[in-house]
């Protein structure tokens, strides 16, 4: 096995006692106390993660535009500089290659973010697509990101700068001077559903960052927060995670990905999925949730009340908030009903539960911002 | 570094055993509780004679789960109580209050051939 990357304030988790774990190549931390601790922390104050191991791409050149609305499932021309929006990399059949952001950073100029398991396959990708008069560059060893998450996220870091962060509209970011380090990127983006910002920053810069965070986050109680509970906010909320939800086996209409799929332009994979959408899909994402104590895992089955299988788990956990078991699973478009009995199967053990639609937490809020 | 009691048996399942009369109580080790992380409950479906190595269990974490096998051949006579409200109290005491189960050994000369707290440690370090 190739030897794990480390992070540049590798030794900083360590000092904070974070148990490390190997994830998509890099040693990260998984948590530094309670998993459960750090996800309420969020949820109703603030969390600070390091997850510099995403991966960062530039594109800039005339051609820059053209070469990211090819690649990706948004459509990227109703970017202004400021601006980022979430989306995917397709490949002809249509599946998911990565989930990404993407930034606007001036006129003809963009980032890519992209998972840190794909970083090499993403790079090949895109560079055996570059045309003309367009410029990458992998950015990803030399930058970090801190992910600070949660309701006080906007209190904890308005001490560190200037910039207005409240005028930051969700998916906006700005560049500018933060803690006294220069060209840092204020994302108001994240993977936690409780708001907050992503900070992009030099890697020489993120110690000095990390610390200033903490020193302003202290009176907040704001904790370092680890892979392991990065997991169950992302999963409260249905985002999906690639590897696990998506993947190039399936596409985004059937991940439930259609609102980031835009047939009003050109990409890589438009026309399988103009075809999936006339023909309908199979199966689509959806989410469940145990009405007894248990916690259904990637791989369970998923039975409808007549024990017929109609689906399969893709990622499962406890939901702190609800304390019950959650889960996103594949099942049979014909078999989707909100509220419907199922049973989740997991060999000699099963579990009664329902379908639900995610999110599984904030649903009113969700309700009321359509 | 994660303790290990000199006065307790192992297995490579990282449970502990202790052995008292012909009851042996048993636990998961602190090695275990730390890679598991936090622990939302514990199944135990066992209730009479099993034979060591059969499942007598699970352990429910957030992250993952992991089945429970009987260290020692006997009968599950006794299901720590306070785990149903509070198993949490397996990561902040696996040896002590995070006792999950009493068994009523079968052969207490078994005890024997289960891993010193040496043999342990040189399993987990």
């Amino acid at each position: 096995m190739a030897e794990l990357k480390k992070l540049q304030l590798h030794s900083k988790h360590v000092e904070l006692g974070a148990k490390m774990a190997s994830f998509a190549g890099f040693e990260m931390p998984l948590r530094y106390s309670s998993e459960i601790e750090e996800h309420k922390a969020v949820r109703s104050g603030v969390g600070i993660f390091d997850v510099s191991h995403m991966g960062e791409f530039l594109v800039v050149g005339e051609n820059a535009l053209d070469l990211v609305q090819t690649l990706t499932t948004n459509d990227a021309s109703k970017l202004k500089p400021g601006k980022a929006q979430y989306s995917c990399l397709t490949n002809e059949r249509g599946g998911i290659i990565d989930d990404l952001i993407v930034y606007q950073l001036a006129e003809n100029k963009y980032m890519l973010v992209v998972n840190a398991g794909n970083i090499e396959k993403d790079w090949k990708w895109i560079n055996e697509r570059k045309s003309e008069r367009v410029n990458i560059t992998n950015l990803s060893s030399g930058i970090s990101l801190l992910a600070v998450q949660g309701s006080k996220s906007i209190e904890v870091l308005q001490n560190l700068t200037e910039i207005d962060l409240k005028s930051i509209p969700f998916y906006h970011f700005v560049e500018g001077t933060f803690a006294g380090k220069e060209d840092v990127i204020i994302s108001a983006t994240g993977y936690t559903g409780s708001g907050g910002f992503e900070l992009y920053i030099k890697n020489g810069d993120a110690e000095d960052l990390w610390d200033a965070i903490m020193d302003a986050g202290r009176r907040y109680e704001i904790k370092p927060c680890g892979l392991a509970s990065r997991n169950t906010l992302r999963l409260e909320m249905g985002y999906c995670l690639h590897g696990s939800d998506i993947g190039e086996d399936v596409t985004p209409l059937e991940a439930g990905l259609g609102w980031v799929t835009k047939f009003t332009k050109e990409f890589i994979g438009k026309e399988a999925l103009i075809k999936q959408k006339e023909e309908g899909v199979s199966k689509k994402l959806y989410g469940l949730i145990l009405n007894e104590r248990g916690i259904p895992r990637d791989g369970y089955k998923v039975l409808n009340a007549n024990r017929e299988e109609i689906g399969i788990v893709t990622s499962g956990s406890l939901s702190p908030m609800l304390n019950q078991g959650i889960a996103l699973a594949y099942i049979k478009k014909e078999e989707i009903e909100e509220g419907k009995k199922i049973i989740v199967n997991a060999g000699r053990r099963e579990w009664e539960g329902r379908l639900v639609k995610p999110p599984f937490i904030y649903k009113i809020r969700f309700k009321y911002s359509k | 570094m994660s303790s290990i009691p000199e006065n307790l048996k192992y297995t490579k399942d990282h449970e502990w055993v202790k052995l008292e009369g012909e009851i042996a109580t048993v636990g998961i080790t602190d090695f275990a509780q730390s890679e598991l992380g936090d622990i939302v409950f514990v199944d135990i479906t066992e209730d009479g004679e099993a034979e060591e190595g059969a499942v007598f269990g699970s352990v429910e974490a957030v992250k993952t789960v992991s089945d429970l096998y009987m260290p020692i051949s006997g009968e599950v006579t006794e299901v720590n109580p306070l785990l149903e409200n509070e198993p949490e109290t397996i990561n902040s005491d696996p040896y002590g209050k995070g006792w999950m189960v009493k068994i009523k050994v079968k052969s207490v000369e078994d005890i024997n051939s289960l891993l010193t707290a040496e043999d342990y440690n040189s399993l987990v370090s």
